[in-house]
């Protein structure tokens, strides 16, 4: 037994590929762990950030600046009386933030944190994130019509045309990048080839044929805030037309499912970009300041980041008002800062920090693209219903068919050089 | 000659291809499974610690405060409908696209002129759902 689990330690495949279920299972447990951490972490954040941008504090009472306040707030939904209507269809209502949950976190089967840091290598992950991002509708809607009630439907049905048409476009930007691939030898779907055939063509694919790759990034990147159902798309839970939405009927810990898997979802399609167009776990620069002592210079970046963080609770400690009141907040903030020094000293050994910096560059990547949710949140105003379709039927559907075959035409201009003026 | 092992035999050229192996695929029933477990679970430990007091106005649909009328299950604007059958075209399209997007370097000019071809038709049908005003809204 011990044997069998060691052996993988030498590996450099992902547990799938190496067929071995105990280190399988531990990947599946820690990707789920991690996901909720970062649910967790999001809440405050975008709480802390919009606040901010609206010049007011958020959060502060619960744990030092607000650092627990997620963690009330999920022990207040849990004991939460949950009702569901009485011409709800039962088993349908019961199932629907199941389905949401699971469809929003299998994504992350596919999501390469690093060489080896993935579930599995699927030869089709691409087209199986795809397919399993379009499944997502499904739980919408039987979330809408399940509740039996007038806003909820509505709010599905919108959801729902929504959801299908960023499709689309964000399909046929992934197809851009994908012909991308096929520039070097044999192209790939799979997403860890993706991120290999980025280090090999010495560019990330958002860079790639200049402007091409970079519409193409901006097609998805406006696709997945649809596709999440996120502010300023956020039409299936507008509270000035349809009170909350598919999840109007939702209340307790149902509802804080839907939320769950909304924040799942968000980090998924982030993720799902990075990895295309961003170079997913690969550090700045790879080629271009390659060598050892880069490469020991970049690897230190996780554990000062850890260190940063210690520090800046370290001062909010100090500058924290020497009232009694506060004692046990400053007590828990220098604690905290404890655990984060600790951590980022960990992560400066040798050992570890060559395992641990694909992950921190593809979090950190995947961190860049959460904030502008938030950003886009307080930003922008919501759309309407009519222009939503234009945009997405009228404006990203022309432009990511002229992404591809621009890509195309770029891709083998040669060739076709080489055609016309044989 | 049918049995397992000649199938096996058969199959023997994509042995030594790494990605030809079912156990990558094995994680997601594992995955769908503690997923499941998770959401289940959660809803479960939570439906022991709530407090649970129905009433008959509690169990009545949202209604902005006015009484409820009528249930829902009624007709709704066939844009909706008109949008899912697009989406179920353009999204076969691009499911095509794929296969060709991987070897298309590989497919040169050939593949290239047969790819325009192919998206030249639906651009084409595109254009004509555009001027029949199927993606207007109202």
């Amino acid at each position: 037994m011990i044997p069998y689990i060691l052996q993988y330690l030498h590996s450099d495949v992902t547990p799938g590929e190496a067929g071995n279920v105990f280190w399988m299972v531990v990947y599946v447990l820690l990707t789920f762990a991690g996901v909720s951490i970062g649910v967790i972490f999001m809440n405050w954040f975008e709480r802390k950030v919009m606040a901010h941008m609206q010049v007011r504090l958020g959060p502060m009472r619960v744990g030092p600046h607000g650092l627990l306040q997620p963690i009330a707030d999920a022990l207040k939904l849990i004991i939460k009386e949950d009702l569901t209507p009485a011409s709800a269809d039962k088993l349908v209502f019961w199932f629907a933030p199941v389905c949401v949950v699971m469809t929003a976190f299998c994504t992350f089967i596919v999501v390469p944190f690093g060489r080896t840091h993935a579930i599995t290598d699927m030869n089709i992950g691409v087209v199986f994130m795809v397919g399993v991002s379009s499944l997502g509708v499904l739980g919408v809607i039987m979330a809408g019509w399940a509740s039996n009630s007038q806003y909820p439907l509505l709010g599905s049905l919108r959801s729902g045309a929504q959801m299908v048409s960023y499709e689309i476009a964000m399909c046929m930007a992934v197809v851009s990048a994908v012909m991308m691939t096929s520039m070097s030898g044999e192209g790939t779907l799979s997403m860890i080839r993706i991120v290999e055939a980025q280090l090999h063509q010495h560019v990330w694919y958002a860079f790639e044929f200049f402007p091409v790759g970079l519409t193409a990034l901006g097609v998805f990147s406006i696709a997945m805030i649809a596709e999440t159902n996120r502010a300023p798309f956020d039409l299936p839970e507008a509270e000035s037309e349809l009170v909350a939405g598919f999840h109007t009927e939702y209340s307790g810990f149902r509802w804080s499912l839907f939320f769950l898997a909304e924040y799942a979802g968000m980090m998924a399609v982030s993720a799902v970009a990075v990895t295309l167009w961003l170079g997913g776990w690969l550090r700045p620069f790879p080629n271009w300041l390659g060598g050892a002592r880069w490469d020991t210079v970049f690897s230190l970046a996780p554990g000062l980041t850890f260190l940063l963080l210690a520090a800046l609770c370290v001062i909010y400690t100090v500058r924290m008002a020497a009232l009694r009141v506060m004692r046990a907040n400053a007590i828990g903030l220098a604690a905290f800062g404890a655990v984060l020094g600790l951590v980022g000293l960990v992560c400066l050994l040798p050992a570890v920090r060559v395992r641990v910096q694909d992950i921190y560059w593809f979090v950190v990547k995947v961190g860049f693209f959460m904030y502008l949710y938030v950003w886009y949140r307080s930003t922008f105003p919501r759309y309407r219903f009519d222009q939503l379709m234009k945009v997405g039927w009228k404006v990203l559907l022309p432009i990511s068919i002229a992404v591809v075959v621009l890509t195309a035409l770029v891709g083998v201009r040669d060739e076709l050089f080489a055609m016309v003026w044989r | 000659m049918w049995g397992f092992r000649a199938l096996r035999a058969r199959a023997g050229h994509t042995a030594g291809v790494p990605y030809a192996m079912p156990q990558n695929y094995i994680p997601i029933f594992v995955f769908l499974l503690v997923a499941f477990a998770v959401a289940a679970g959660t809803l479960l430990v939570a439906t022991i610690v709530r407090p649970r007091n129905p009433e008959k106005v509690k169990g009545m649909a949202y209604e902005c405060g006015i009484e409820v009328q009528e249930g829902s299950r009624k007709r709704y604007t066939v844009r909706f409908y008109i949008v899912a059958i697009l989406f179920v075209i353009f999204d076969v399209e691009t499911i095509f696209l794929f296969p060709w997007a991987v070897q298309f370097k590989q497919l040169g000019a050939y593949g290239f002129v047969e790819m325009i071809v192919f998206l030249g038709i639906l651009v084409l049908g595109y254009l004509w759902v555009w001027k029949k005003g199927a993606l207007e809204w109202i």
